[in-house]
């Protein structure tokens, strides 16, 4: 629209100091911490100065236009960045009161608990049961077969798909359809039995109806995981988050809770984002 | 993105528009009801009571394109909080129109006896009813939430002058026993007038929650959305 002008940089001042901590309890420590954090690609700073505290056992989703930062921060949560050269992070991010940045941090054990799932379902080409194996396995929590075999079983009941795969467990994973291969991924990720779970578009891809099982899915997940969801997708964020960050331009313009955020927003430039007024 | 946006967004100053139309007609009903009463004027009356059918058509009309709107468009935070308010804005209206024929049908019993006194209150109270819906809906339209609270405090005066011409009429009924159902309906027309008045302060509290987010109907309650 072109009444949608952006505002100057300058008018975001007031953002960049603000601890965003509206949706925190007063009780209870947050299980992700961030503090004034800031990533750069190279000389581009691509994140400005991030605080927001993310509780354990809810849903806080990340919303805001492509470009603005909410996946860069998502992938900053488990160091996916660091794969990425030149990147750099300055600033804090605590999970559970330990320092992710601090020298000396076993990468591959924080990335079990926090475990990914990415927009584009990524099977690897073998059984179903396979792809669930394969990480019990690499992370030395196989055991023996039958307790494999009952890991692989909690998993997939736990992504909703046992009762859809029980019968064909060794044939190839890219079989399924595209919204049983999401799911998969996920049995995959709760599978080395993560804290944390980030979803970076995890139903963009598919039809209604295999987002609104996703959707039921997070829904569930919830009471054992903290979850952490970047979605395009306002109507989607609107339904399955209790929190909701809206990112803009690299910044965090505001935080809070889901439905405050997307009825009556504090900041003008949420309700401009939220309404539609740009896009 | 863009086109859809403007694309609802004139959708809803359409509904406004209509919203509006209704208002008009609802305080032009409300004008005419007190008119046909001071003026005892039968004609009058009848035009009050055939004209109720455009406000009802209206009513439907703009629940459809609210429905509409919250179904195809899914809006969100002040977009939301304005569809939300025409639903309820336009109930009060519909309300209204009814309460100027329950006006009108009072009015009719009432000139069937001799004038019970000079009617001085009963026209104030009128004026004040429309002059607050009139407010509410041009707050509404300017997105004012000053003029909205100033509704609120009219509904105060418009209370007051419902008990003063209660407890006059009280006094014609004890004094002379035949004045017994031209003052009743006298006080049925200022509870009537009194409750257009309530109408246009759920109106003007709408739009305090469609500007600032806020929930101003029950102070003990808690306030506003999040």
């Amino acid at each position: 629209m072109s009444s949608a002008a952006r505002p100057p940089l300058a008018s975001l001042g007031h953002l960049a100091a603000r601890r965003s901590d509206t949706p925190e309890a007063p009780e209870g420590t947050p299980k992700i911490d961030v503090e004034s954090m800031s990533f750069y690609y190279g000389d581009k700073r691509a994140l400005h100065d991030i605080s927001v505290r993310i509780r354990p056992n809810v849903v806080t989703a990340f919303i805001g236009p492509s470009g603005c930062g909410k996946s860069t921060f998502l992938r900053s949560l488990n160091r996916m960045n660091d794969i990425i050269q030149g990147t750099r992070v300055e600033g804090r991010i605590r999970i559970d009161n330990v320092d992710i940045y601090k020298p000396g941090l076993d990468v591959v054990q924080l990335r079990r608990r926090v475990g990914m799932v990415f927009q584009k379902s990524n099977p690897f080409p073998k059984s179903i049961f396979e792809n669930i194996a394969y990480g019990l396995r690499i992370n030395g929590m196989a055991g023996s077969s039958s307790e494999l075999a009952g890991r692989v079983e909690e998993s997939l009941k736990q992504a909703a798909l046992w009762d859809e795969v029980k019968d064909r467990l060794h044939e190839s994973a890219l079989a399924m359809s595209g919204g049983q291969q999401q799911r998969l991924c996920i049995a995959r990720a709760l599978a080395v039995r993560p804290d944390i779970l980030l979803m970076d578009e995890p139903a963009s891809a598919l039809d209604p109806i295999a987002t609104q099982r996703i959707e039921e899915l997070i829904y569930d997940l919830k009471k054992t995981y903290t979850i952490v969801i970047v979605t395009h997708n306002m109507q989607q964020a609107a339904r399955v988050s209790d929190h909701t960050a809206f990112f803009w331009l690299g910044r965090l313009v505001e935080f809070d809770r889901t439905e405050k955020i997307f009825t009556a927003p504090a900041e003008k430039l949420t309700e401009d984002y939220v309404t539609g007024r740009f896009g | 993105m863009d086109r859809q946006v403007s694309h609802f967004r004139e959708e809803l100053e359409a509904l406004q528009g209509r919203l509006l139309e209704m208002g008009g007609l609802a305080e032009e009903r409300v004008r005419t009801a007190v008119e046909a009463l001071v003026a005892r004027d039968p004609a009058l009356m009848n035009a009050v009571l055939a004209g109720d059918e455009p406000i009802n058509q209206l009513h439907i009309e703009v629940d459809n394109r609210c429905f509409r709107l919250l179904a195809l468009h899914q809006p969100m935070a002040t977009d939301l909080r304005a569809v939300v308010a025409v639903v309820k804005i336009n109930t009060d209206l519909e309300r209204v129109g009814d309460l100027a024929v329950n006006i009108v049908e009072a009015a009719q019993r009432y000139v069937q006896h001799p004038p019970v006194k000079q009617l001085i209150d009963i026209p104030r109270m009128g004026e004040i009813a429309q002059a607050m819906l009139r407010d509410a809906l041009d707050a509404f339209v300017k997105r004012d939430t000053a003029l909205a609270h100033l509704v609120l405090g009219e509904d105060d005066r418009l209370d007051k002058l419902k008990t003063e011409v209660f407890r006059e009429l009280l006094a014609y009924m004890l004094r002379d026993q035949s004045t017994v159902e031209p003052a009743l309906d006298l006080i049925l027309i200022s509870r009537h007038l009194e409750r257009i008045g309530d109408h246009a302060t759920n109106i003007a509290e709408d739009v305090i929650f469609m500007v600032s987010a806020l929930d101003v109907r029950h102070p003990s309650a808690g306030t506003g959305t999040g």
